[in-house]
């Protein structure tokens, strides 16, 4: 590793470590009701949208009715977004010449900007309007992420409210985290993106007549309204096909790193805004330190391998030396502009989290290289993780970890004072489980399936890791892809669409379920037997649980996908 | 029922909120505040758009240095952004680099290893830059195309050379479009 990539890490991890104490305490404010510089601006506004609703935000929520309005506010957008996807060469402002959506694809993309997931079996700059793209795809980048920011708040008020029954206001929770937070950050974000030449205009499409005579369809939009939210909601869906290594979307290496902090920032400041709740501000930190140990050690797999380079392409006479004047390493699939270190970290971001933009093609990194976005899918990403889901998918393994620490030395585990019972585990279990089983049954089915493997963009055990990340993709909540698979037919729109949709909300209910059941406990005093959970020693526990339970339950199918992959690859065979 | 008409309100009033409004008052504020950025950073010749400095363009002539490989469609297609997806061990991959690699290797008269980036395809397919060794490789046949000598052809690369973002942030690169517009401006200069 080189001193300049590191000096990129450090530069990133140090503006959030700036930036996760204030803004976590102005997210406590925000979701505590309490007065906030913003009130005056947009105040007037949330009480209208509740009045117009019907909502009475200060009415307490148990965590079943909490769930069903998240569930019935999700359903009610997917279904709205689903139709408008369907007829929107009716709803103006089509400069794509884009037709309706066909059935398949429709479902699939309703489900997936409804989950946060941003999946994309199709290519914004010819198969989408206008609108679509704003009053669909941007709209539920803003909800999406807010309704996963609820959940994680209440959540939160289950673990640190005691002998409670309700976990707060599910339309209050939401309505405040759009005004509040994602709002304003995208309206200044997204300027400063427009300074650096993100596009945002209505215009048609320019025709340009090359230097060298050739015609050259330059696609214009409202690109930068988009582009702030997919990575402050860390949501991902590209406007363009290429994402953000398309040059409207992420033109400049200092765009690429507000990008990058963009999609951090609200899933750290989570953490100080959960020590604040709790009374305890060390129980924060411990969760961000231990996110923090594993984002360097991904950063540094990522970066190493690809700067690395493939031992082919050099023996097919390609310099992959770095030098002051080349990057080198291995260039398939990324830009000159981001080279290795800016490719490799914001791949291992963007799989950290529950983003799924892209700045590279994850498909052309090498084996190892790649290993790290698909093995941070399968961690659940829960490394800083989704704004919200992140979250909470690591107060699962909290849960767990407590639960074998609490074995190891013969006490009922505690959490913040919690007694940790049977049925909690059984809940946290259930968030746990059911992803994976998702990702390695489906991804099993693929495999057997001839219709499915048509699909495949690359033979070999390069294959297998297209199909599994895919559904790692999928179930996470991602959104990236292995992008040679071609994933717009029957058999993967569909079975992506239920996996985007288990993935999402087979752990919101257990989550909310364990809130809710926690939030019903009186708090015990700590005792001198009380396991702290806010040490050194928990962090690498915590580290260490998150590690195995998805590595032992993933590292079957990585072997024979990227494992197999790179030693192939070291004896020179292609396929 | 109560819970469906709360459902169903909510998405209308905040999709007129979130996906009208705001898209509606940032593209005012990009128009009034960054006019050129917000329309696509395009550059006029004669009147006429010639392209946009952000998105890369094919460069056959050898009177131009000419930028990666793309998979762009059949080469810089603006409308279909993206990479090859072909992955480390793949037969079509290292199949098109031989060839890019002989013909790079051919127009220069050279034989040791080609700068990584003239013989992979960009992320997008549309890089608007190369490497500033994959510009100094290209010299020799632009300078010769264009009868000039190639110190001055080294010192418009170098002239077009942009660093990294506080010396930290990406990598040093060279616009081609920029570089070949400059080139063509200094030659019809030139007697």
């Amino acid at each position: 590793m080189t001193g300049l990539s590191f000096l990129q890490f450090v530069l990133i991890f140090g503006t959030l470590l700036l930036t996760t104490k204030p803004l976590g305490a102005y997210m406590k404010k925000v979701f505590g009701g309490e007065r906030t510089v913003l009130t005056p601006v947009v105040g007037a506004l949330e009480s209208w949208i509740y009045r117009l609703s019907g909502i009475d935000p200060g009415e307490e929520m148990n965590w079943r009715r909490y769930c069903a309005s998240v569930l019935a506010f999700s359903a009610a957008g997917a279904v709205i977004l689903y139709v408008q996807l369907r007829f929107q060469q009716y709803l103006g402002l089509d400069r794509a010449g884009a037709s309706g959506i066909d059935p398949a694809l429709a479902f699939n993309t309703a489900v997936s900007f409804m989950t946060n997931t941003n999946w994309q079996a199709y290519s914004g700059e010819t198969a989408m309007t206008y609108v679509s793209q704003m009053t669909g795809l941007a709209y539920h980048n803003f909800v999406s992420a807010a309704a996963g920011i609820a959940v994680a708040v209440a959540v939160m008020r289950g673990f640190t409210r005691a002998s409670s029954s309700t976990l707060g206001n599910f339309w209050a929770d939401l309505v405040r985290g759009c005004l509040f937070l994602l709002l304003p950050l995208s309206i200044a974000g997204g300027l400063f993106l427009v300074s650096q030449g993100v596009i945002q205009n209505f215009k048609p499409y320019v025709k340009a007549r090359t230097l060298v005579g050739a015609e050259q369809t330059l696609p214009m939009g409202p690109v930068a309204s988009q582009e702030i939210i997919k990575q402050v909601g860390t949501n991902g869906g590209g406007f363009f096909g290429a994402n953000s290594a398309h040059p409207f979307e992420n033109p400049t290496p200092l765009t690429n790193y507000v990008a990058m902090l963009a999609i951090f920032l609200i899933p750290a400041a989570l953490t100080y805004q959960f020590g604040l709740m709790a009374g305890d501000t060390r129980q924060g930190w411990a969760i961000f330190a231990c996110m923090s140990v594993l984002f360097f050690a991904g950063f540094l797999a990522a970066n190493y391998y690809e700067q690395k380079g493939n031992p082919i392409l050099a023996a097919h006479g390609a310099d992959q030396a770095q030098s002051a004047n080349s990057s080198g390493g291995n260039m398939e699939g990324k830009e000159v502009r981001f080279g290795i270190a800016s490719s490799a970290l914001f791949a291992t971001m963007t799989t950290d989290a529950s983003c799924g933009a892209v700045n590279a093609q994850h498909d052309s990194f090498t084996p190892l290289g790649g290993l790290v976005p698909l093995f941070n899918l399968m961690l659940g990403e829960v490394i800083f993780g989704g704004v919200g889901s992140g979250f909470y998918g690591m107060i699962l393994l909290v849960v767990v970890t407590v639960f074998i620490a609490g074995l190891m030395v013969g006490r009922t585990p505690e959490y913040l004072g919690k007694k940790i019972e049977a049925r909690d585990m059984k809940y946290a279990t259930l968030g746990i489980l059911i992803p994976s089983f998702v990702i390695l049954g489906l991804a099993a089915w693929a495999a057997v399936r001839p219709s499915a493997l048509m699909n495949l963009g690359n033979a070999g055990p390069h294959g297998l890791s297209e199909i599994l990340y895919a559904y790692s993709s999928a179930v996470g909540n991602n959104g990236s892809a292995f992008g040679g698979l071609s994933a717009d037919n029957w058999f993967f729109n569909n079975t992506t669409g239920w996996a985007m949709l288990l993935g999402r909300f087979f752990i919101i209910v257990p989550v909310l379920a364990l809130a809710g059941s926690l939030a019903g406990k009186k708090r015990a005093p700590e005792s001198l037997g009380t396991f702290p959970t806010h040490t050194p020693l928990f962090v690498a526990l915590l580290a260490s649980v998150t590690i195995i339970v998805a590595g032992l339950t993933h590292f079957p199918a990585l072997s024979l996908g990227p494992i197999i992959e790179h030693l192939l690859m070291l004896s020179g065979k292609l396929y | 029922m109560k819970l469906f008409k709360q459902s169903f309100l909510m998405n209308i009033w905040l999709t007129i909120l979130l996906g009208l409004a705001y898209p509606v008052l940032m593209t005012v504020l990009a128009q009034v505040l960054f006019p050129r950025r917000a329309n696509g950073s395009l550059i006029m010749h004669g009147g006429k758009v010639v392209g946009s400095e952000l998105i890369g363009q094919a460069f056959a002539a050898p009177k131009y240095f000419h930028g990666r490989p793309s998979a762009a469609g059949s080469g810089y297609d603006g409308l279909q952004s993206g990479g090859s997806n072909l992955g480390p061990t793949s037969k079509a991959l290292m199949a098109r680099v031989d060839g890019d690699v002989a013909r790079e290797r051919k127009a220069e008269g050279r034989a040791d290893p080609v700068p990584v980036d003239l013989v992979t395809a960009s992320g997008s397919g549309l890089d608007p830059d190369i490497s500033p060794s994959a510009a100094l490789w290209q010299i020799p046949t632009v300078a010769k195309a264009r009868g000039l000598d190639e110190s001055a052809v080294r010192a418009l690369v170098e002239k077009y050379t942009v660093g990294r973002t506080f010396g930290l942030l990406g990598e040093p690169r060279v616009n081609v479009l920029k570089l070949n517009l400059a080139l063509d401006a200094s030659t019809a200069r030139a007697p």
